[in-house]
């Protein structure tokens, strides 16, 4: 008799979640929040005081796996130096049909000149819009990507694109956790150490979260935090959708 | 002529007038408007209630909780390109979409939406058409829309269409007989065949309804084989999109595609307004003492149940995985049709007297375990396990055996 009643545990199984909530975002309308470290398109930063980063080493380029970087460099002219070193990139095209965002150009880049924004929602209509050249991949006066017109913006999409491959451990030494190893950036100013397993790191300087809590509105009720169930987790819920990222621009 | 008409139909009790055919012309145009609406609702309803149950959003797009993605396909299946392929059976293949959807309109012109209503001093009987044989002429249409999904196969020239519309004509074979057997067993009941008489013969409370008054095994007979009849899942072997790429429909393209799909989504709804009237009343329910709107709570009660068993198809689609093949086959062949036979037996049985249907109950109990005898011995034929009275057969061979006798070069 058991057994029997066993063959319409599917059914109540299937009647049960039409009340649970749907993973489905609809997508070009809502947007999932991005990683911090999502790989997207590059951009060339630039110090403080509005210096180039890139001093034209070629290195990225070199160890490209798929060809995609050409650089040129070329002596900073004495009366307006462009870098704050010998020589500048000159030329710097990156082509987006070839590149597979690994990041290795970012890990091999000596200034973290270059580095990658989390924007991936892009194409284009023409293949010479495919090759990046230096003045659509430098940051703008504010120190923000440029927003080309074939790609997809949105808010806090643009912030956090300096300085992150610098991993805050390298080779998995836990000692350089929550270390800063990244020179200034424009209009952000040094950036706060990634999250890593030490204590001393500030979350809320680096946006990290997570992904317990990131995704607990689709967890199964036993699996969410517990300081995200009930009255508690609406409280902190409704916190994290009040505006606070800094250094956005609207 | 006119006596055989008003017999069945009082509207046509003081001869056949301009009047009289208007009505009947309005009657049929709401028929096939309340048909025709309801599968765009049907549609967008399954698709809305079998993503809840997968979690997901379904259709949202068009239309406030995207009510109009139905019309959205209909448009983009008109604009493309209509092709028949260059093997095809032109002619058939043409004809074969509208053999599946006629008889879909025809079954529910049977179906009594609701009680009667007085127009213009005609009595006006919710529903299309009343004709004696009424409940044959359901299970004639249902013969028919078979022919629509064999011949849709046969004459695409292609190998998978026909190996699905020989499956198609099987299973229809099949559960044809389980489905007749359950349709007597209610006929024996009512004395009737018309739809109406068997609506009217179940009213005054849920103690008359069929699928008390008979035992719960004629409507649960009748739910599966109606199920399979219309190739919805479990029962999909047909369009088994795992097997056969996409069924007997694989070669059609366009609005011809489309009849296809419109048609079984018709046929759910039909056949889900069919067992409301047979086994649950049809528009029967609780009426209150409404002024002038007392007409309308029997089309209410109606939608009610018809929804419920939509619903419950789209259940069952979430919930259960496809038979296979074999199994199909054994469930209606070895189950079905001898459950159904036993049980029509017992009802006659009952219906003459209770010492008849005592004789009866014992008579299908001895069948029974005779049957079930002989099942465990054919099993034993064709396995070899058993205590086998016939030489063995050798098993049957299931697919995973198969496949590992290609893979490991195991013997058997």
């Amino acid at each position: 008799m058991a057994k029997l009643f066993d063959f319409f545990g599917g059914f109540k199984l299937t009647l049960a979640h039409i009340g649970r909530p749907t993973v489905t975002n609809s997508y070009p309308k809502v947007k999932r929040p991005k990683q911090p470290r999502q790989h997207g398109r590059h951009v060339l930063n630039r110090y403080e005081d509005g210096m180039e980063k890139c001093i034209g080493c070629e290195l990225c380029a070199g160890v490209c796996p798929a060809n995609c970087i050409y650089v040129r460099g070329l002596d900073n002219p004495p009366d307006h130096p462009v870098s704050p070193g010998e020589r500048y990139g000159y030329v710097y095209e990156i082509n987006y049909l070839r590149c597979i965002h690994c990041d290795l150009c970012v890990e091999a880049c000596p200034t973290q000149a270059i580095t990658e924004s989390k924007m991936f929602e892009f194409s284009f209509s023409n293949r010479s819009d495919a090759i990046y050249t230096k003045s659509e991949l430098l940051v703008d006066d504010q120190g923000f990507p440029q927003r080309l017109p074939w790609e997809d913006w949105r808010e806090g999409e643009a912030a956090m694109t300096g300085g992150w491959m610098r991993a805050t451990s390298p080779a998995g030494d836990a000692s350089f956790e929550g270390v800063v190893q990244w020179t200034a950036d424009l209009g952000e100013g040094i950036r706060a150490p990634e999250a890593g397993q030490s204590e001393n790191r500030d979350d809320e300087a680096t946006g990290s979260k997570q992904l317990r809590t990131v995704f607990s509105r689709h967890l199964n009720p036993e699996d969410v935090p517990l300081d995200q169930r009930g009255l508690q987790g609406l409280v902190s819920s409704v916190k994290s959708k009040l505006p606070h990222r800094r250094g956005d621009k609207s | 002529m006119n006596q055989l008409l008003a017999s069945s139909d009082p509207l046509f009790a003081h001869g056949v007038t301009g009047v009289v055919l208007l009505i009947v012309l309005i009657k049929v145009l709401i028929g096939f408007a309340v048909i025709m609406g309801s599968v765009t609702i049907m549609i967008w309803f399954e698709r809305k209630a079998i993503s809840d149950m997968q979690s997901r959003i379904g259709p949202q797009r068009w239309g406030p909780f995207g009510l109009f993605q139905t019309l959205a396909d209909g448009l983009k299946l008109i604009a493309k390109e209509d092709l028949v392929p260059a093997e095809a059976d032109r002619f058939v293949f043409k004809l074969a979409p509208y053999l599946v959807l006629v008889p879909a309109f025809i079954t529910f012109a049977l179906v009594p939406l609701g009680g009667t209503m007085h127009i213009a001093g005609h009595t006006v009987m919710l529903q299309v058409a009343n004709p004696p044989m009424g409940i044959l002429l359901m299970l004639a249409m249902s013969g028919v829309s078979v022919y629509g999904v064999m011949l849709a196969g046969w004459s695409s020239g292609s190998k998978y269409p026909l190996l699905s519309s020989v499956r198609a004509s099987a299973q229809m074979i099949s559960y044809e007989a389980a489905l007749g057997m359950t349709v007597v067993t209610i006929i024996l009941a009512t004395g009737s065949l018309s739809t109406h008489n068997i609506v009217a013969a179940q009213a005054g409370g849920v103690w008359h309804w069929n699928i008390i008054r008979l035992g719960i095994v004629p409507f649960v007979v009748f739910l599966i084989a109606i199920t399979a009849e219309l190739n919805r899942p479990p029962f999909d072997v047909v369009e088994a999109e795992s097997e056969l790429v996409g069924g007997f429909n694989t070669e059609y393209s366009s609005i011809r595609f489309g009849i296809f799909y419109l048609a079984e989504f018709m046929n759910t709804i039909t056949m889900s307004a069919i067992i409301v009237t047979l086994f649950l009343g049809g528009p029967a329910g609780w009426v209150p003492n409404v002024p002038h709107l007392r007409w309308v709570f029997p089309i209410l009660w109606f939608v009610a149940k018809v929804t419920f068993f939509c619903f419950s198809y789209i259940w069952f689609r979430a919930s259960l995985p496809r038979f296979r093949y074999d199994q199909v086959m054994d469930l209606g062949w070895k189950r079905l049709i001898p459950l159904s036979l036993g049980w029509m037996l017992i009802v006659a049985g009952f219906l003459i007297a209770p010492a008849w249907g005592f004789l009866m109950a014992s008579l299908v109990l001895l069948a029974w375990i005779v049957l079930t005898r002989a099942f465990e011995l054919g099993q034993g034929r064709e396995g070899g396990t058993r205590d086998a009275v016939l030489p063995t057969v050798g098993e049957r061979p299931i697919p995973g055996r198969v496949i590992r006798r290609f893979t490991d070069g195991e013997q058997s």
